[in-house]
């Protein structure tokens, strides 16, 4: 029979329309306002899993975020694991089945759109029950900026699950929702709380077009905070609280008022306070027969619970000790009400014990701007809350400089009540089936084998049983689980404590925090001038930083290693290109960008002419190498400097922080231009004819175009400033036009170069080539660890400059030990490529390490593979033998200088 | 998110600053003159305290601007 439990009339669902649902394979209806909880409980639905560890049957335990038990996989229409039945809002065509603790991830991409949105108020306010409201409604008539969040459908809080006074809850609902200055935001949940009121929550829009964000998180910044998130009810630890049909009393009563569904036929109840009487007369006036209330204040308790699917029956002791069993499919329980201080622990607040309350409350000390109202502070009483929040409104909206209006309060008494009465746990039966922890399935006798160890802490108790570490995050179980372990070591709770509460509140999928930064979005790409010439012509790309460079142009039927032979041959005996812009270029002018280079560069920058250009290495001032370029001098007070790519925006920051921190009185600036000049490295014997057919005014002679000069000119009819620079060894310039010049430059290269056969080269083709002449990659070859002279570089190291960044350590006896690691070359004697990162040992059979391979490639020129290595007194190894560590064994390998390729360097002029 | 006053910006969250250390550790005026552990004590040695701590901020996503002030490095408060 279709929704058997549901009652004749009443609640907040939408009676008019029917929402068609499977779970676990069978076919159930709801309607609009509904949970998928509230739903199954409507067709007579129990048991929704099974204990994570133990397999017990589990059912639906509580009615909202707090649920441990009711873990769903949602199937269809997009897979999403471990959410809880009790806050999965019903749909048509909704497809969910119980989980027994683990979900299953989607294995496609999320067709979902996720979304973040920031905002900036004068007053939050968290949670939209009676205290919320009233905060809201006060502050809003001052006309101050009000965010409200809310993580149900709709505004009520409590008021929703006792049925009481919802007419002023929409009234102001609707006031709210339609004054300028206020944001309502329902189906929100604020998962944490940050430094200087920062708030994050995350909305939930379910039912939208797929194009529009199917959750939103919220950035919230706020002058003043109001917690007003309510209270969590707890249960009482006895044998057998876990069976399905187990429930807490308040969830119970929010089953019948707010959803018009009777949870079960006949109920037991057990509590220590009053709040579950009034569920049972809610209850009771629904259908509900009451077979008893078992209130622990007058002596009554538990002794049995008999069913395993479901609750059958239920065994109580009497104020007299007399035990009877009553039949019942229910059993309701109240241990307590916690107030829910998840977020001001993460504000930094402290939860202090209250006895009176018999529970954890805020201290009320709390040094963020923020505070506490209705039963988030351990206030349960309606005319208290609505007083507590209206006052609490009232003062968020002065410390904005605002005057609050008056508004309209419902009429309510407060009931004089009996003070409640904190049960831990019952005697009798198996402390084994005695839970406190339903999602972890942790019982009082896995807490008392916790304290049996010695253990006298909740964070360590917490660590050793897990109790409070599953997804809901101890919300039902963490005051319940502190209160087991003091009665098992005799303390006081609120000398025990509980533990910290971290965020966030309630789980959160990545695809949210994530929001529109995925794919393409992740992170910046950032391409060349070039970059649609390499795509067409089918270069291969690497990704350096958040660069794509060229990699290796393959032609037709080529593999990488072929094509990077092919290339190499081509810088080594003709000409070849590369696309060089990526490099950091960094422009330095002012009168004292010559001292200020001086002190940052390890070698000597003033002495340098203008036209000149001199390679240039900077440490840091534990002497360590940080980057390498070569700097131009383009007049007395103007300097370029490169970096290398992946380091650009390090050594602009780095320039910076000593001009502003250390030597603010420098005349210096630093812009940068990396992507103002696009670079063509030319290489190769025959790059000085191709460029001599391109800039026919430029002297391209050795004796009229030096070495390490720079030259203005014109180049293919374009403004160029062209280096005499060579990475490679072999003749070489580097020719730099404006961005938006760099493909005529290129394709009049390719043109000018055709009879030489000119080659396009990428990334991998330059660290062979720069390899074979031992020059170092920063970052490749060095690892923060390793200085100037161990990478052979002491020439250009000072030693007339009275001082620069890190000379001072070159003299630490540390930096000038001779069992320092050194950059030599490696040549394998069988021929092989070694792995980078090998290990170095000196012997086949040894263990220790001397070092490491940190480059190594096959090399057109030499014929063979070679290495290059940071190995402990290097130098000294020259003509040894060490052996490097493969796989499946190691091979020998002989120690050479750093520099492989002609050593002499008479290639460099052409 | 701790809100962070630059001071020609204003305060802006900390997502937009790069965080410097310990303030006020001047590079040596004559680092010959310093044995190689006093050296060693500017390099690598800082306080950790808990509590004020005077510490540098550069506003890195912002004006650049490099700056101190005070934190109290148990509850994050900004003091000056």
């Amino acid at each position: 029979m279709s929704q058997a439990f549901r009652t004749e009339a009443g609640g907040l669902v939408d009676r008019g329309r029917a929402l068609a649902f499977l779970f676990d394979g069978r076919e159930y209806e709801g309607h609009p306002g509904d949970t998928l909880a509230s739903a199954l409980l409507a067709n007579g639905v129990h048991r929704v899993s099974s204990g994570i560890r133990t397999g017990r049957p589990r059912g639906i335990f509580a009615a909202g975020v707090e649920e441990p038990n009711a873990l769903v996989q949602i199937e269809e229409p997009f897979p999403e694991p471990m959410l809880t039945a009790t806050t999965v809002e019903l749909y048509d065509g909704l497809v969910a089945r119980g989980l027994r603790g683990r979900g299953r991830l989607a294995a496609d991409p999320d067709p979902g759109r996720y979304d973040g949105m920031y905002a900036h108020c004068d007053v939050l306010v968290i949670g939209a029950g009676p205290a919320g409201l009233a905060a809201a409604a006060v502050a809003a008539s001052s006309g101050a900026r009000v965010v409200v969040v809310d993580d149900q459908i709709r505004a009520g809080g409590s008021l929703l699950g006792t049925g009481e006074h919802l007419d002023w809850v929409d009234r102001v609902a609707a006031e709210l929702a339609a004054a300028p200055e206020v944001r309502l935001l329902t189906r929100t949940t604020a998962v944490g709380y940050y430094d200087d009121n920062y708030v994050v929550a995350v909305q939930r829009r379910p039912g939208l077009p797929e194009h529009r964000a199917r959750e939103r998180v919220w950035r919230i910044r706020a002058r003043r905070v109001v917690l007003a998130t309510g209270a969590h009810e707890r249960s009482v630890a006895f044998a057998g609280n876990d069976r399905p049909g187990v429930m807490l009393a308040g969830s119970a009563r929010t089953y019948v008022n707010r959803y018009g569904v009777l949870p079960g036929r006949r109920a037991v109840v057990l509590t220590g306070n009053d709040s579950a009487h009034d569920a049972a007369r809610d209850l009771a006036a629904a259908g509900v027969e009451i077979a008893a209330i078992a209130d622990l204040r007058d002596g009554w308790a538990i002794t049995g619970v008999a069913g395993t699917e479901r609750v059958e029956a239920v065994t109580l002791r009497t104020p007299d000790g007399i035990e009877r069993r009553l039949e019942a499919d229910l059993l309701l329980v109240s241990g307590g009400w916690n107030p829910v201080g998840a977020l001001y622990s993460q504000a930094g607040g402290r939860l202090v014990h209250d006895p009176g309350l018999a529970a954890f409350r805020p201290d009320g000390n709390c040094r963020q701007a923020l505070e506490v109202a209705g039963a988030a502070a351990g206030s349960y009483t309606l005319g208290v809350c609505l007083a507590e929040g209206a006052a609490a409104g009232r003062r968020a909206a002065e410390a904005a400089g605002l005057e609050a209006g008056a508004i309209v309060l419902p009429e309510v008494s407060d009931p004089e009540g009996r003070p409640p009465l904190a049960v831990w746990t019952l005697p009798g039966g198996d402390p084994a089936t005695a839970f406190v922890d339903l999602q972890r399935d942790v019982t009082v006798a896995d807490l008392t084998r916790a304290t049996g160890t010695g253990m006298r802490s909740a964070e360590h108790v917490k660590r050793y049983t897990t109790a409070g570490t599953a997804h809901d995050q101890g919300k039902t179980s963490g005051a319940l689980t502190s209160g087991v372990i003091a009665e098992l070591l005799g303390v006081e709770v609120g000398a025990l404590g509980v533990t910290t509460f971290r965020p966030p509140f309630t789980p959160v999928s990545f695809a949210a925090l994530a929001g529109r930064n995925r794919g393409m979005r992740f992170d910046p790409v950032r391409v060349t001038a070039l970059h649609a010439w390499h795509e067409a012509n089918g270069a291969r790309f690497e990704n350096v930083g958040q660069w794509k460079r060229p990699w290796y142009y393959p032609r037709e039927g080529e593999d990488m290693a072929a094509a990077v032979l092919r290339e190499c041959w081509a810088a080594r005996e003709g000409v070849a290109m590369m696309d060089a812009s990526t490099l950091g270029k960094i422009d330095v002018r002012g009168p004292d960008a010559a001292v200020f280079l001086d002190r940052l560069y390890t070698n000597m920058i003033s002495t340098l002419a203008p036209g000149a250009i001199r390679y240039g290495v900077m440490c840091r001032p534990d002497g360590m190498v940080f980057d390498d370029g070569t700097v131009i001098r383009l007049a007395e007070d103007r300097f370029l400097v490169t970096t290398t790519t992946g380091n650009a925006a390090a050594v602009l920051d780095w320039m910076e922080e000593w001009l502003q921190t250390e030597w603010p009185e420098l005349r210096v600036h630093c812009t940068s231009v990396t992507e103002q000049w696009a670079t063509v490295a030319l290489v190769g014997p025959d790059s000085r004819r191709v460029l001599a057919t391109l800039a026919p005014a430029l002297d391209v002679s050795r004796a009229g175009f030096p070495f390490m000069t720079w030259r203005d000119a014109e180049v293919a009819g374009r403004t160029a400033r062209v280096c005499r620079i060579s990475f490679s060894g072999e003749l070489a310039y580097e020719i730099n036009v404006s961005w938006w010049d760099a493909v005529a430059l290129w394709e009049a290269l390719l043109a000018a170069g055709a009879p030489f056969g000119i080659t396009p080269y990428g990334t991998e083709t330059m660290h062979v080539l720069r390899a074979e002449k031992g020059y170092p990659i920063i970052g490749q070859d060095t690892d923060g660890t390793v200085t100037p002279h161990d990478l052979g570089l002491g020439w250009a190291v000072s030693r007339k400059k009275a001082d620069f960044i890190g000379r001072r350590s070159f003299s630490r006896t540390d930096t000038a030990r001779p069992d320092r690691k050194q950059l030599v070359g490696l040549l394998p004697d069988a021929g092989s490529l070694l792995p980078e990162g090998s290990h170095l040992l000196t012997g086949p059979d040894e263990t220790a390490a001397l070092g490491h391979v940190t480059s190594s490639y096959h090399s057109a020129a030499l014929g063979r593979t070679f290495a290059l290595a940071l190995v402990r007194g290097g130098r000294d190894l020259i003509g040894q033998t060490l052996w490097a560590t493969l796989d499946d064994g190691v091979t020998p390998v002989t120690v050479t200088g750093s520099v492989l390729y002609d050593p002499e360097g008479t290639r460099r002029d052409g | 998110m701790m809100l962070i006053p630059c001071p020609w910006c204003g305060p802006r969250d900390e997502s937009e600053f790069h965080y410097g250390g310990q303030a006020g550790v001047a590079y040596p005026a004559d680092p010959d003159a310093l044995s190689d552990e006093e050296w060693a004590r500017y390099l690598f040695f800082r306080d950790n305290p808990k509590g004020p701590f005077r510490e540098r901020w550069s506003h890195s996503a912002g004006c650049r601007r490099w700056f101190s002030l005070v934190r109290d490095t148990v509850t994050n408060e900004v003091l000056r």
